[in-house]
């Protein structure tokens, strides 16, 4: 979806600290790359994807950033079947069976 | 008048945006830019274990069960020398509201903060304790705000990170992730100028006494059982609250002759805030790019003196490796038909060696579990690895090599654990402490508390000052 309407759950970015701006204490590949900000909320008001706009989040605050998303989702998973995992199960069920332990 | 939001700005007000977003005063507890008065602070502040017991129960937080793990521990014996391999328990952590003992921590600092007027509660965190004060903040009615490192600069997050905004999420919260980088203590300061929002910090004296229940329960219920103590005690260790907490409840209990043994996951050699390392990473906690830092100097936090001071509690130190919690994570799931969260693993992978260790009729705790789910699994968690250049084989897991290699043990006997110097850590400790602070020179009082802090005798802390070039006062 291009365009977020009032009361539509958005996420909203913006840059917080530039490169030169962020804390001494970063490490110089990381000191290179803008400190960034995403968060969700309700739209206050019209706009595109890209355009400003103001939300208000589910604490109550009202702020304003860039649009990036309309009713943004999660699309983490588990993936393929990892063939390094799938033995596991059946080497130590046959160690299990293999007799009693001492003691 | 527009606040200054500069990061030195913010970073300067600090001490006044803590100090009442925690509704403490830390300068009475302060003797000198070293010491302090770490008991007197736990005992104002905190709340008596009974108390914390009763804010527990009524969230539904605490008396989680304590499962003995039969036939890991029957694999254990089978793979030690005769006689040996203590019996293993792991206590299901994971059945708190949100899913891990973080609950424990969260549940006294959001009661704190509903009792004291505020009219929401905020973490800095991209762990499960985001998660356990966005369910404790929901069942006290209290908003909630989650700051998350999340993020590298690509727009890519860790799988298991990722999971834990969508939980904070599912209870209601703000969450508001940021890329990689220290700054999130500076966002975390702003939005508390911003919204006079409590600071559920993970370091305050609520958070270690909610914890002191898990130590409290593992003796009683060890006792109920089988009659004694557990031999040892195995706590993933990462910020030291987990070691400090469960260790002063355990105390609380009686139960001194346990050993509490810290596990972290061995990352060495990756930088915490690199923005090229961070997804590079299988774990986002428990490992020891927290472990060691925050052993050595507990006062790199968004509080002014931590309460959580591993170095006081912690009998000994063990490494594991990424690919052996792994492991285990899917022998716990198959050989015991529980699956949890992998990062909760690392103190049972090191467990199972420790178990080798002792007499079959000796009692050795695992005492956390966390959930798990879509990105924060082993699937997932190694699917993320080889799309970031990890090798992920089988194989010995001493070849494991952090950010290069995750190799997953081939046989169940090849778990092992390396074992961390507490030498090391203390003398790094007393290192950090002289070099934090510019101290040139200190008093009798200051030795006694780095003696305290770092549980080695005042002649030793006296003898490693002499080697840093410091003076101490008042000694002949």
């Amino acid at each position: 979806m291009e365009r977020a309407e009032p009361g539509d759950w958005v996420e909203v970015h913006n840059i917080i600290l530039k490169p030169g701006e962020r804390s001494p204490d970063v490490p110089p590949d990381t000191a290179k790359t803008p400190l960034e900000c995403w968060v969700k909320g309700w739209a206050l008001e019209e706009a595109r994807i890209g355009e400003r706009i103001k939300i208000r989040t589910p604490a109550g605050r009202t702020v304003e950033g860039t649009l990036t998303g309309v009713n943004p989702g999660y699309t983490h998973s588990f993936g393929p079947s990892v063939p390094e995992l799938g033995g596991i199960g059946e080497e130590i069920r046959k160690l299990l069976r293999e007799g009693k332990s001492s003691g | 008048m527009v606040r200054d939001l500069s990061y030195k700005a913010v970073m300067s007000r600090r001490k006044e945006t803590m100090e009442k977003a925690l509704g403490m005063d830390y300068s009475e507890f302060i003797r000198s830019p070293l010491a302090f008065d770490y008991e007197g602070m736990m005992e104002k502040v905190g709340y008596s274990l009974e108390r914390v017991r009763t804010i527990q129960s009524e969230v539904g937080v605490g008396n989680t069960p304590l499962l003995e793990l039969r036939n890991i521990t029957e694999l254990v014996r089978k793979t030690s020398r005769p006689g040996m391999g203590a019996r293993i328990l792991v206590k299901d952590e994971a059945a708190n509201p949100s899913g891990s003992f973080k609950d424990r921590r969260a549940s006294v600092s959001v009661y704190h903060a509903k009792t004291h007027g505020y009219r929401g509660v905020l973490a800095a965190t991209s762990g499960n304790y985001g998660a356990a004060v966005a369910s404790q903040a929901a069942i006290r009615g209290l908003d909630c705000i989650i700051v998350q490192e999340t993020f590298d600069s690509r727009h890519v997050g860790q799988p298991e990170i990722v999971e834990k905004s969508r939980k904070c999420e599912a209870f209601g919260a703000e969450v508001v992730q940021l890329t990689v980088g220290p700054e999130l203590f500076y966002v975390a300061l702003m939005l508390l100028e911003e919204t006079g929002f409590f600071n559920a910090s993970l370091y305050s004296p609520f958070g270690i006494a909610g914890i002191e229940t898990l130590g409290y329960e593992v003796a009683q219920q060890c006792r109920e059982r089988y009659g004694k103590d557990p031999s040892y005690v195995v706590v993933t260790h990462a910020g030291g609250g987990n070691v400090t907490g469960t260790a002063r409840g355990l105390r609380k209990a009686g139960a001194l002759n346990t050993k509490v043994i810290g596990a972290s996951v061995d990352l060495t050699g990756l930088h915490m805030a690199s923005d090229t390392d961070f997804n590079k990473k299988s774990f986002t906690t428990g490992h020891t790019g927290f472990g060691v830092p925050f052993a050595t100097w507990p006062d790199r936090t968004d509080v002014p003196r931590n309460a959580a001071r591993p170095l006081r509690y912690m009998d000994r130190y063990v490494l594991v490796t990424q690919g052996e919690v792994f492991y285990v994570t899917q022998a716990l799931a198959e050989a015991e038909g529980l699956e949890r969260g992998p990062a909760g693993n690392t103190s049972l992978a090191a467990a199972i060696a420790l178990a080798r260790e002792l007499p079959q009729d000796e009692l050795i705790v695992v005492q956390e579990t966390e959930y798990t789910g879509a990105g924060k699994h082993p699937q997932a968690q190694l699917n993320f690895a080889k799309q970031n250049g990890v090798a992920v084989r089988r194989g010995d897991p001493r070849e494991n090599v952090p950010g290069k290699a995750i190799v997953i043990p081939e046989e169940f006997s090849q778990l092992h654990i390396t074992e961390f110097p507490m030498e090391k850590l203390k003398k790094s400790y007393l290192k950090n402490a002289v070099e934090r602070t510019g101290v040139k020179e200190v008093t009798p009082e200051d030795v006694k508390f780095l003696a305290e802090d770092s549980r080695q005798s005042e002649d030793d802390v006296v003898s490693y000052l002499g080697e840093l070039g410091v003076k101490v006062l008042g000694k002949a």
